[in-house]
């Protein structure tokens, strides 16, 4: 541990330390081999967040890697957090990724299932989840605090020492059993939870009533979801997606709103502004896939500029 | 009746024109029909004298259920040129599934018939009272009409089976 | 039991058209069971190749005959005078059953007449599902019986993911949640205890992963 309490060299665990309201946002690489897009954003994103999401494969489509994406924020000067799912990969190409990405500068990771194979562009694909999502956090946590691959075998030269983070999406079923799962996650070593996005703020803040009561929100970092909704038909969509709860008074805004992406980022804003106030809450997650340009927007709106600057303390 | 030696059954009717009679082809139809209604059906129809063609070779069998897809490919790999079965109306069958069970396979067989190249309307399903002569006679005319239009089956006069 | 699906026919046509004679042969075990491959399904798929062939206009002669299994020496033996008078065997076996006797009969050409779906049971008649992968390590006894390498599209072993939504998984809603399902039962059972518990990676090498697997029991040896 460092000397001011940080278990890495991550600006992100920093940030949420000095207990800072945290900001981070997510950016889909694309299905190019080109990083421009990449770097546009995180030139953009950078200074309006704390930490910046690469994607992996989401919805099982092929993108360019996470890992790669997270170099490339890194190089334009931002704070990646390498999103690694089970859905591709057994444990020797995971750890072998880990070190990889370490050793380029990478310091957060996002442990996932991963959406199924069948979602994707290449639903004939071998499925992999060799490890699932709890098994990797512990993995992750491994070695960085017993030095240990999965196998058990020391890492005799520098370990990777992430910053670990989980998700949990507080709406799906069985609902009793979400808090519980989270504490799983929690158990095997993540640092800090990224959820599902919120459009029901009362029913997440039902759920953070039980994570308190549980004494969750004292050994990890809970940051909220957010997805901007730029039109009503969007919106639609989003509530049909499994896992997503969308309240009809929601949809009915944004259908009688006379300009449906400003209302968009209203809604973003005030939910921002609401789930700041449920203790437990450390920080915000803005999921704006394909609308990324709109974060610095939201962020500002928010009240949340400027971002802090945390200084990279130096390992003890 | 008659073969015209062409590997066509024709019925001999009096005072019929020869060469009508040969240019038209006689199907040959097998219809297994249930004890309890279809062939009762029958029976009737004889009793009330109403007609039905001669095309029809009735097989009595306890239920239409007896009927399964083998025997319906068996008598289109024998000759036949259409196969109907004909059971109890629906929630009538004495052996209460049985006609249930008949009509899932004769779907099955239609679908298999589609699958390797031959006409699914060679094959039937038909619910005939007991008490309907009439009905029956209905079916057994339309049933060789519409194979009729359909022509022989390709496989008559040879030997399929080994 | 195993749990199988007949191919197409004209799947199976393109593969035996060619052939002189076709021996369409049925297995009494499993694929009876579940009406894929039985006596019945042999007779059915040889007339039907027949009349195809009347059609098609082909030289192949198919006849049906049936084994008690195709996955013991024993029975092959029954047959090999007969299958010596063909030159392809149309197995209706599962994978195992083409496998064997295409180990048997070295100058015979055995073709599978069906897609083997894995290992499953009959939820009622004329359905039958996948139970279990034969992953070689099972761990029932901690999920209530209910078997999360299956159940659960992804194999999870911690319970469900986030995309589990009226006891639905992600995939579709025809398919049910098979962490709802062990959730569900765990719960009646008073044994919620059990999910608490992290699991760890699963050994994967006792699956075929590890190599063609082997079963001896050395009692059992003449």
């Amino acid at each position: 541990m460092t000397a001011n309490g940080c278990k890495t060299e991550s600006r992100l665990e920093r940030v949420l330390r000095e207990g800072h309201f945290a900001v981070t946002a997510e950016v889909g690489p694309p299905k190019s081999a080109s990083s421009k897009g990449i770097t546009r954003h995180a030139a953009a994103i950078k200074e309006v967040a704390d930490a910046i999401n690469l994607t992996d494969n989401q919805t099982a489509i092929v993108r360019l890697c996470s890992l790669a994406a997270a170099v490339h924020v890194l190089q334009a000067g931002g704070e990646p957090v390498m999103q690694v799912t089970c859905r591709d990969r057994n444990r020797i190409a995971i750890q072998s990724d880990l070190l990889g990405a370490y050793s380029l500068g990478v310091r957060n990771v996002l442990c996932l299932s991963g959406d199924h194979i069948s979602f994707g562009n290449h639903p004939q694909a071998r499925t992999v989840y060799d490890l699932d999502s709890v098994q990797l956090v512990k993995l992750v946590h491994d070695m960085r605090e017993h030095r240990r691959f999965q196998n058990g075998e020391e890492i005799k030269v520098a370990p990777p020492r992430f910053f670990i983070g989980a998700a949990e999406n507080p709406f799906a079923d069985p609902v009793e059993f979400r808090a519980l799962r989270l504490a799983k996650k929690v158990k095997a070593g993540a640092d800090f939870i990224q959820t599902q996005a919120v459009f029901d703020v009362d029913r997440f803040a039902r759920f953070m009533q039980v994570v308190r009561d549980m004494g969750l929100d004292q050994q990890v970092f809970i940051l909220a979801g957010i997805v901007p909704t730029r039109s009503a038909k969007a919106l639609e969509r989003t509530a049909t997606v499994p896992g997503m709860v969308v309240p009809q008074e929601l949809i009915d805004r944004m259908k009688g709103a006379a300009d449906q992406e400003k209302e968009g980022v209203a809604i973003a804003v005030e939910l921002i502004s609401r789930l700041r106030e449920i203790p437990g809450v450390r920080g915000v997650h803005i999921m704006a896939i394909a609308w990324e340009e709109i974060v610095p927007e939201i962020v500002k709106q928010a009240g949340l500029l400027p971002r802090p600057r945390v200084e990279l303390a130096t390992p003890a | 009746m008659v073969d015209d030696g062409a590997g066509a059954l024709t019925a001999e009717r009096p005072g019929g024109d020869v060469a009508e009679r040969e240019a038209r082809f006689e199907p040959k139809i097998v219809a297994f029909c249930c004890y309890y209604c279809a062939y009762s059906a029958a029976d009737l129809a004889g009793s009330m004298r109403l007609q039905y063609p001669p095309n029809v070779r009735l097989i009595e069998v306890p239920c239409s259920g007896r009927v399964d897809p083998a025997l319906l490919l068996r008598a289109l790999e024998e000759g036949a040129d259409g196969v109907y079965v004909a059971g109890c109306m629906e929630g009538d069958c004495h052996f209460q599934q049985g006609n249930f069970r008949a009509k899932r396979r004769v779907g099955a067989v239609k679908r298999l018939l589609a699958q390797i190249g031959w006409e699914p309307e060679r094959v039937e399903m038909y619910n005939v009272p007991a008490s309907d002569g009439a009905r029956f006679a209905q079916v057994a005319r339309e049933f060789t009409e519409r194979i009729r239009q359909l022509g022989p089956n390709p496989a008559r006069g040879r030997k399929v089976r080994s | 039991m195993i749990i199988a699906e007949q191919k197409p026919i004209p799947e199976i046509a393109a593969q035996v058209r060619q052939c002189r004679r076709v021996l369409v042969l049925g297995c009494g075990g499993c694929v009876t069971v579940c009406q894929a491959g039985g006596e019945k399904e042999a007779e059915i798929l040889a007339s039907a190749l027949r009349l195809m062939g009347v059609r098609e206009g082909w030289d192949t002669q198919f006849d049906a005959a049936a084994i008690t299994r195709q996955c013991d020496p024993e029975y092959l033996e029954g047959i090999a005078r007969k299958v010596a008078e063909y030159d392809c065997i149309l197995s209706l076996g599962c994978g195992v059953g083409v496998n064997f006797l295409a180990e048997r009969f070295r100058r015979t050409w055995v073709v599978p007449g069906l897609n083997t779906k894995g290992a499953g049971a009959t939820l009622e008649a004329g359905v039958w599902e996948e139970r279990c992968l034969a992953c070689g390590d099972c761990i029932l006894h901690l999920t209530g019986g209910i078997c999360p390498i299956t159940r659960c599209s992804k194999s999870l072993l911690n319970g469900p993911c986030g995309g589990s939504q009226g006891g639905k998984c992600e995939i579709s809603p025809e398919v049910a949640c098979g962490w709802q399902l062990i959730y569900d039962r765990l719960k009646e059972l008073d044994r919620l205890d059990l999910l608490l518990e992290i699991r760890e990676p699963k050994d994967w090498s006792r699956t075929h992963d590890g190599g063609l697997r082997r079963v001896v029991k050395e009692e059992a040896r003449l």
